[in-house]
């Protein structure tokens, strides 16, 4: 049993810390906030947190196999792009049109997933290339920003449930009720582990590498649409934004890296990448509360950015042989 | 025996055929033929992509990719990859041409403050990666963001309203030699001490060691902190110095001016045959990708297809170039 807790707590430990570094980011947000920790508060940093948390889960899954997918933002912009299309006509054309939203995201992950494994090309020039490829699909839909959303759906995604609960959190705790918790129990949730940790020795070991590697990536593909929609959403309408994309991309591998998901594979898990997310936007608006001139707002996230990563090589203090160094 | 080891790592000798041909790195024999293609149906659509002049233009635009791609390719032979290279680009430009606006010194130093700069951001990447030992895709990452940050509280937000140089204007514009655009010859300068330092020279050898194997590398002696840091500063002074060039070409630097050179660098070096997992691949390659990328660009648009058009043509195309050349090995190899 106690074997059993501390196992669990040495697996968990990045998931952990994000978790506390986040509260206590968010508490001194909400103790510095002018008004206070209320619904309203409480709804505008859930709706600005939840599209990075969900676009640092979709890449959470990639970076387990040891892979990257830098197409996440695009996706993302390319639901985005498409949603504002499919999503309207009463709550049973808005529902064809999510689904219709997902099983793209879902197409897009897969592709990746294909190419990867048959074509035998790095992830990281492989979604490069797709991701022009999404946003050239993003683009062709929507020149110019525009278009519409059914906006009883939308009301009900980023408002409140009984006027207090963010409902854009239950989301959340929905994708990861539906999505993270099923696949991380199932024999694929944990092929993806062993293909991160050990893609050899997995194969050797007659895990299906193919499988695993394509469920992470179809579910990165579905997970980037979720937060297509939601953009959707927020903001009622389409844009195919170059910059957007590539933003929540970067944004999304250093939620990752925050949330204790290790970029070599096989450790970490998106809950904790979820917290990366919200820890990464809680300091933003840490910085609004305490003053910061807006213009020094960028080179402050970025050092405490660089801080946050250089925490990562707290490691090399338990090394005993040099050669560990060198993996 | 000199560079063979470096060309050969990984390839299967084939007895049967000529042994000139054997020396030729097939990927960049398929890049360079890849360049010719492109041509050939850019031909055929109009007859001015064979015209000298066209060709010329491309090859000044690419010098600006080139410059920058040099300095991707080094890091990712490490088995590294540089994600600062968008706001290095606008660092260097950007300070080059403040020091423009500091007196006739400032004029004179321009050039080189731009590139010293980019240097001690790429040191900061180089000791991420060689002394806390954290991944480069991350270390690289948050030095592109600190440097926005300073950039933005150095310029006020916005585009600096101080112009480039006349030397800046001359080594990216003007042409000296016969025609050939200046900017042309200081992609070859760069090229060509790119390939001294990569094949000649200890420093070179180390970085295709480290590409190979990190930990034989250090068994074997070599300085591979050094190195590592050495590689991550070369690079940010050549994205450095390609903002420079940049700013020179528009004679004034802007916000976002070096979003556009992060991955059709990499893709450059990719398609040129240079394995992103590091330790192989050849300078003559990344010119070829260089080439192919700023071809490609070029005559999509002037084929007047609609701009997603062409991001979804650049796409299928790097895709299927790296099927036909760029694939991995299999596990039962």
């Amino acid at each position: 049993m106690m074997v059993d807790a501390r196992y669990w707590l040495r697996q968990n430990a990045g998931t952990l810390a994000a978790f506390a570094a986040f509260v206590a980011m968010f508490v001194l947000y909400t103790a510095n906030h002018p008004a206070g920790l209320n619904a309203n508060v409480a709804q505008t940093a859930a709706n600005k947190g939840v599209i990075l948390a969900l676009v640092a889960m979709a890449q959470t899954f990639v970076v387990l196999t040891s892979g990257i997918d830098l197409s996440v933002g695009m996706v993302m912009v390319l639901a985005n792009c498409m949603a504002s299309y499919v999503v309207v006509g009463g709550i049973a054309g808005a529902t064809l049109g999510v689904a219709a939203v997902l099983a793209a995201g879902a197409a897009c992950g897969a592709i990746n997933g294909l190419i990867v494994i048959f074509g035998r090309l790095q992830p990281i020039v492989t979604t490069i290339a797709t991701g022009a490829v999404y946003y050239g699909i993003a683009l062709a839909l929507r020149p110019v920003p525009g278009g519409d959303v059914e906006s009883t759906l939308a009301d009900a995604v980023t408002g409140r449930i009984a006027g207090v609960v963010p409902s854009s959190i239950v989301l959340l705790a929905a994708v990861v009720a539906i999505v993270w918790w099923p696949f991380r129990r199932s024999v694929v949730g944990r092929a993806v582990y062993a293909v991160g940790s050990a893609e050899v020795a997995a194969y050797m070991s007659g895990v299906p590498i193919r499988r695993a590697k394509l469920v992470a990536y179809t579910l990165s593909g579905l997970l980037a649409s979720v937060a297509g929609l939601f953009v959707t959403f927020v903001t009622y309408s389409g844009e195919a934004s170059a910059a957007g994309g590539s933003t929540y991309t970067l944004y999304s591998i250093a939620a990752v890296v925050l949330g204790g998901v290790s970029l070599f594979g096989g450790s970490g898990s998106a809950i904790g990448a979820i917290f990366g997310a919200l820890m990464f936007r809680t300091i933003g608006d840490l910085l609004f509360v305490f003053n910061v001139e807006p213009l020094w707002q960028p080179l402050f996230q970025g050092l405490v950015l660089l801080g946050a990563v250089c925490l990562g090589s707290w490691r090399l203090l338990r090394i005993r042989n040099r050669l560990e160094l060198y993996g | 025996m000199a560079d063979a080891p470096l060309h050969g790592v990984g390839l299967p000798a084939r007895p049967d055929a000529a042994r000139a041909w054997r020396r030729i790195d097939p990927a960049v024999a398929w890049a360079f033929g890849c360049v010719i293609l492109v041509l050939l149906v850019g031909s055929l659509y109009s007859r001015s992509f064979m015209s000298p002049e066209y060709l010329l233009q491309q090859l000044k635009v690419a010098s600006f990719l080139g410059v920058i791609a040099t300095g991707a390719m080094i890091v990712i032979l490490l088995g590294q990859i540089d994600l600062s290279v968008p706001w290095v680009v606008a660092t260097g430009g950007m300070m080059a041409t403040a020091a423009t606006g500091w007196g006739p010194i400032g004029t004179a130093m321009a050039i080189p403050i731009g590139i010293a700069c980019g240097i001690s951001l790429g040191l900061v990447n180089g000791l991420g990666v060689a002394v806390l030992r954290l991944p480069s895709m991350v270390v690289t990452l948050a030095v592109n963001a600190v440097a926005q940050g300073l950039m933005v509280v150095h310029t006020g937000g916005f585009s600096p309203q101080a112009s480039s140089s006349p030397a800046m204007r001359f080594i990216a514009t003007g042409d000296t030699l016969f025609g050939i655009p200046n900017a042309l010859v200081v992609w070859a300068l760069v090229g060509m001490a790119a390939l001294f330092l990569l094949t000649r020279t200890t420093f070179g050898r180390t970085v295709y060691a480290i590409g190979n194997r990190e930990r034989a590398a250090y068994l074997s002696g070599a300085r591979t902190g050094a190195v590592v840091i050495g590689a991550f500063a070369i690079a940010g002074g050549l994205s450095a110095f390609g903002g420079v060039l940049l700013a020179g070409y528009a004679s004034k630097a802007a916000q976002a001016m070096g979003d556009p050179y992060l991955l059709p660098a990499i893709a450059a070096v990719v398609l040129g045959g240079t394995s992103i997992l590091g330790g192989r691949g050849s300078y003559l390659g990344t010119v070829a990708g260089v080439i192919l990328i700023t071809l490609l660009q070029s005559i999509l648009s002037v084929m007047q297809i609609e701009e997603f058009g062409r991001h979804v043509i650049y796409g299928v195309v790097i895709i299927a170039m790296l099927l036909i050349y760029g694939r991995g090995r299999k596990y039962s190899e």
